[in-house]
């Protein structure tokens, strides 16, 4: 028999799965630059109201030239990295004990939930007192800062670990601290991680809040002096040094996310 | 060592699980242990192994463990409970790592025991490049690494397709027919039973208790699938569970 109509079946697959897109995110940040470029020297963007994009990058090499960046740069990356590990470390462990010990999690949780949602710079008088004018105050609240939200990751993490391992390591005869040390910690690493961008993006909001309560060095100085003088193309330079360092801790947390959790199906 | 269940019961909360099992496991024979869903069978084999405690009764070991068994009681999980972090070698190595071992020695145990399972082409693979008939006998090789006195195995090999199962099935049977060992195997499909049981054990739909033993006489090499005796005991068991084995698919859990 002659079949006419013959056509193919419609395809209706796909299933929502997400494509890598390579140049579209690059496209993203130069479009908007791009435009604002073009505006401010074409006239119909006030200068008044937006930096031109030549002038701040201008201000960055002028920052570079007297290296006036690195005066700014570099306190503001120590106390990044001090309080952060600090704060980090102290969270990876309580969090690791409150997901291991009953008792433990019966007494901290309430008081993490309690401690999580204080906005933490309107504990920064407290801790110039606590701790002095100088860096040990935003040491302080970096560190608090990062601590509790690496808390809340790191317990959960924990709780999610593989209960089926756990067992098989008890079956094996497997000392608690062996199970603690080769099941449960690897097992609880990509929640630790994943938790640890939260936290670090935290951190760099506390830096510059800090520096711009009482710091004459550091990013956040830069910017509130800059701002105080409405000098916006300044003040957009310590923005966009702002953003890199997010992008990079981001970028430092995936490399290592590549190299240590390769073993994720 | 022999392990004997005496009088064994448990339940969780209200709902009782198994009731009234008694039962004795003897040196180098495999027992498999079948029965409905639900029916506790895993239950069981956690108190067999002490990862629970029966609320009525007593697991007892008759005899001690042989010296060089590092762990009497050894585990072999459905799901293969394989470190995804861990290399082969590693998996197996983690087993030994609390005992005390020296290093030549630990490396001498692995070698051996992957070699046994056919997987010494593999030490350095990670589990997720390894396919799950693999996976079980990395799981295998680790449990024979640390020579237990019983083996506990939980459905071993019911998460593998039926192909795969098949061949594992003529491993297990190679290992035991070279080096007796005794097992404990939980399976829900009568066809393994049959095959690897040298008693077989069927239990009844939840609270669990013991139906019926029945053992099969020949010798574990000379079962082959479609042996036409091994089809009537089969079909023996499914008489004695299909009742069960409906009522407790109706069953809310």
């Amino acid at each position: 028999m002659q079949r006419t109509d013959v056509r193919d079946v419609p395809f209706r697959g796909g299933g929502f799965r997400p494509k890598r897109i390579r140049f579209i995110g690059l496209a993203a940040f130069i479009a908007p630059i791009a435009l604002a470029e073009w505006g401010t020297r074409a006239g119909w963007i006030s200068p008044l109201t937006l930096p031109r994009p030549s002038d701040v990058l201008a201000i960055f090499g002028e920052l570079l030239e007297t290296g006036r960046l690195w005066d700014h740069l570099i306190p503001s990356l120590t106390r990044l990295a001090v309080g952060s590990v600090l704060g980090v470390s102290a969270g990876i462990a309580i969090g690791t004990a409150i997901g291991l010990f009953s008792y433990i999690r019966a007494g901290l949780v309430p008081l993490v939930a309690a401690l999580f949602p204080i906005p933490k710079i309107a504990l920064l008088p407290l801790f110039v007192i606590w701790f002095g004018i100088d860096e040990g105050s935003k040491y302080a609240l970096i560190a608090l800062g990062t601590f509790t939200p690496t808390v809340v990751a790191t317990y959960g993490a924990v709780d999610n670990v593989d209960r089926t391992l756990i067992r098989m390591g008890q079956s094996f005869g497997l000392r608690w601290l062996s199970i603690t040390r080769k099941i449960v910690l690897p097992g609880a690493l990509p929640g630790i991680l994943s938790g640890l961008r939260v936290s670090l993006a935290i951190g760099i909001i506390l830096l510059v809040a800090a520096e711009m309560l009482g710091a004459e060095f550091g990013i956040g100085a830069f910017i509130l002096q800059a701002g105080s003088l409405y000098d916006l193309e300044r003040l957009f330079a310590g923005v966009v040094i702002l953003s890199a360092l997010g992008v990079a801790t981001s970028a430092a947390i995936g490399a290592v996310e590549r190299r240590l959790l390769s073993w994720r199906s | 060592m022999d392990l004997r269940l005496d009088r064994i019961g448990h339940g969780y909360g209200p709902v009782e699980v198994l009731a009234d099992i008694s039962l004795d496991i003897p040196k180098g024979e495999i027992l498999c242990i079948i029965g409905p869903s639900g029916c506790g069978k895993s239950t069981l084999l956690r108190l067999i192994g002490g990862l629970e405690r029966p609320d009525q009764g007593r697991v007892l070991q008759l005899g001690r463990p042989p010296k060089d068994s590092l762990n009497p009681l050894t585990y072999i999980f459905q799901d293969f409970a394989l470190l995804p972090w861990r290399t082969v070698r590693g998996n197996v190595s983690l087993a030994l790592e609390d005992h005390n071992l020296t290093t030549s020695q630990a490396t001498e145990i692995i070698a051996d025991v992957l070699a046994r399972t056919g997987l010494s082409d593999f030490a350095d693979a990670v589990p997720k490049q390894l396919s799950g008939g693999m996976k079980q006998r990395v799981a295998i090789a680790r449990a024979l690494a640390v020579t237990p006195a019983v083996l506990l195995m939980d459905e071993p090999l019911s998460a593998l397709d039926a192909q795969t199962r098949e061949l594992l099935i003529d491993d297990l049977v190679q290992l035991w027919t070279r080096q007796r060992f005794t097992a404990v195997y939980i399976t829900h499909n009568l066809g393994e039973a049959v095959r690897l049981g040298h008693r077989i054990a069927v239990l009844s739909r939840r609270p669990g208790h013991l139906r019926e033993v029945i053992a099969i006489d020949t010798p574990l090499a000379d079962r082959r699938l479609g042996d036409p005796d091994l089809e009537t005991t089969q079909r023996r068991l499914w008489d004695l569970m299909r009742d069960e084995a409906a009522a407790a698919d109706r069953e809310l859990a």
